[in-house]
């Protein structure tokens, strides 16, 4: 950039305008065919969602929502994320420190593997549990003669969302956590503070923003996930059935009106962590690094 | 770990005051053997296990292969349309100043929110003869619900967020003088634009085309309720797995599974050499 105070505002404004943007038509072509695009693909289909989902009124969104199956969904959907996004944090928290504070060999390969679940298909998440946890697996006959049930029930499904959102803090924190350094860790501990007490008063404060950031990103998928949680669920009504699980038998049961309602619910949810996001983005984007996006 | 190596020369790690290296890199370690690393080596595990001639069998049923060149075939085009309209949104966002920028920016990250489930019924109403852009559509005699061409919309919306988000810091890192000084040699806008601006952006462009193809090709969720999933004609990938494994086909559903990986990887490892030649070139 040119130092502004090289030229007087608006001069440097109208040289820079000549050579460095496009004609004026030529831009509006632009923005038009930008928002046209973003108004056809996104747009749309967010304000279908809330259509339907009120498109008989208000009575048979409210009954859709306080069926004793929704309810049930919401609480199982949230039970999952309960478990699971603690799990996955505190996984995050210890892979960016060992990754962020040290050097050692293999680093790259490390972070390499943390990124895997991103380019393994839902359903292929899900389908390896099956393979480990089926009646068919090694592990079969041994988990049916204990009585232990992991498939087809709570523990798969919080398994499957668990490998699908694994990296969403680790990713958040280790680009944050590199460009922090040791510094302030290492003054910390010259003044004599404990390996808990530096990790509590000095590098919490400093990630608290981009944790939350991951944390917020990583709650969004949990809750939505469908692909991996659809192989392990089997689909039990009331049981083993997830919002978005419930969202698919509703709407295959043609019951277009309660199905758009569980969706607008978690369509909301989606928005909530949007404004979340942006909100943290704004006021703390230094803190939150240049990482953007999933 | 934390123990001093006998050699000097090769080191694990290097010397550092912080503590907790042992614990946090243990930990690290066991959750995601525990985690991704078991489970995924069970599929491969069980694949070999199948034996060769079993394992071409069902890799070269009709099938199979019409579902994994429709995944791969949709997911392509799904990604070239998102690479040109995308970095197009990328540019009118980063360059251009108007009222509600930031809503509309914070909207391109809708497809990362928004559960697949939810997306997939609200396209497929959408498109659908009766929806709003089906009924703008159907006179022109095109369908799109239930249609491949259901599947490439599905995967637009999916894969949009990963083109802008890696394109868009690229732009924004521009400096204006390289633009000034092509001005100033006498390029006219469009050519400043094509063969100053867009070679730098090139690699970026590659990565969110890479990253939108890869999530296209395993996506389920958006694409099964639009697709209308016809056997040979709009049928996925990973529904084909999702279908042998409810016949208790494990054999075919793990073998499915496991070409699918291999060809994963296996285009991310060329679309990475490719960006490193690019990189390369232009520095």
């Amino acid at each position: 950039m040119a130092d502004p105070e090289l030229y007087p505002a608006d001069a440097y404004h109208q040289h820079a305008s000549l050579a460095v943007t496009e004609r004026p038509l030529a831009r509006a072509a632009l923005m038009a065919l930008a928002f046209a695009f973003l108004a056809i693909f996104l747009l749309l289909p967010l304000v279908v969602v809330f259509e339907q989902a009120f498109s008989r009124g208000i009575a048979p969104f409210l009954s859709a929502i306080n069926d004793p199956d929704t309810i049930a969904a919401i609480r199982l959907t949230l039970l999952v994320a309960v478990i699971s996004v603690p799990l996955n944090l505190v996984f995050g928290v210890a892979a960016a420190w060992a990754i962020a504070k040290f050097e050692f060999k293999g680093k790259a390969f490390l972070t390499t593997l943390i990124d895997l679940p991103f380019s393994v298909s839902p359903v292929i998440s899900g389908l390896v549990y099956v393979l480990l946890f089926g009646a068919s697996s090694l592990l079969g006959p041994w988990l049916k003669m204990h009585g232990i049930v992991i498939l087809f029930a709570v523990p798969g499904i919080v398994l499957a969302t668990v490998f699908v959102t694994f990296p969403f803090v680790a990713r958040e924190l280790i680009p944050l956590m590199q460009e922090q350094g040791t510094g302030d860790e290492e003054a910390a501990l010259s003044l004599g503070a404990n390996g808990w007490q530096t990790f509590w008063h000095v590098t919490l404060p400093n990630i608290k923003w981009g944790l939350l950031y991951g944390v917020l990103l990583c709650n969004a998928r949990a809750m939505g996930e469908f692909g991996a949680v659809s192989v392990v669920s089997g689909h039990i009504r009331g049981l083993t059935n997830t919002m978005p699980l419930h969202v698919e038998i509703l709407y295959n049961e043609y019951n277009a009106v309660a199905a758009f309602a569980v969706a607008s619910v978690l369509a909301g949810l989606a928005l909530v962590t949007l404004v979340l996001k942006t909100l943290l983005e704004l006021r703390y984007g230094a803190e939150i690094a240049a990482t953007r996006g999933h | 770990m934390t123990t001093t190596p006998a050699f000097a020369g090769w080191r694990f790690r290097q010397p550092s005051v912080i503590p907790g290296f042992g614990l946090t890199l243990g930990f690290s370690l066991a959750y995601l053997t525990l985690i991704i690393l078991i489970p995924l080596s069970g599929l491969v595990w069980r694949s070999a296990s199948l034996g060769w001639t079993d394992f071409l069998a069902i890799a070269t049923d009709r099938r199979t292969l019409k579902a994994l060149e429709i995944s791969f075939g949709t997911a392509f085009i799904a990604a070239a349309i998102n690479v040109v309209f995308g970095t197009v949104v990328a540019w009118v966002l980063v360059r251009y100043r108007f009222p509600g920028r930031r809503v509309i920016d914070a909207m391109v990250d809708l497809p990362f929110a928004l559960p697949t489930a939810v997306a997939g019924i609200a396209l497929t109403t959408l498109y659908s003869p009766k929806g709003w852009m089906g009924a703008l559509l159907a006179p022109l005699g095109i369908k799109v619900a239930y249609t491949p061409l259901g599947i490439v919309i599905a995967l637009i919306f999916i894969g949009l967020p990963f083109v802008v988000r890696t394109v868009q810091p690229i732009i924004e890192e521009i400096d204006k003088e390289v633009e000034e000084a092509a001005a100033t040699l006498g390029a006219n806008r469009f050519q400043t634009i094509t063969k100053v601006l867009f070679p730098g952006l090139a690699p970026a462009v590659i990565t969110g085309f890479a990253l939108a193809f890869a999530r296209g090709v395993g996506e389920y969720g958006s694409v099964i309720f639009i697709a209308g999933n016809l056997p040979y004609v709009s049928e996925i990938a990973p529904l084909l797995i999702v279908i042998r494994l409810e016949e208790y086909d494990y054999a075919a559903a793990t073998a499915i599974a496991t070409i699918m990986l291999a060809l994963s990887f296996l285009m991310l490892l060329v679309i990475n050499l490719i960006q490193s030649r690019t990189r390369k070139r232009y520095g």
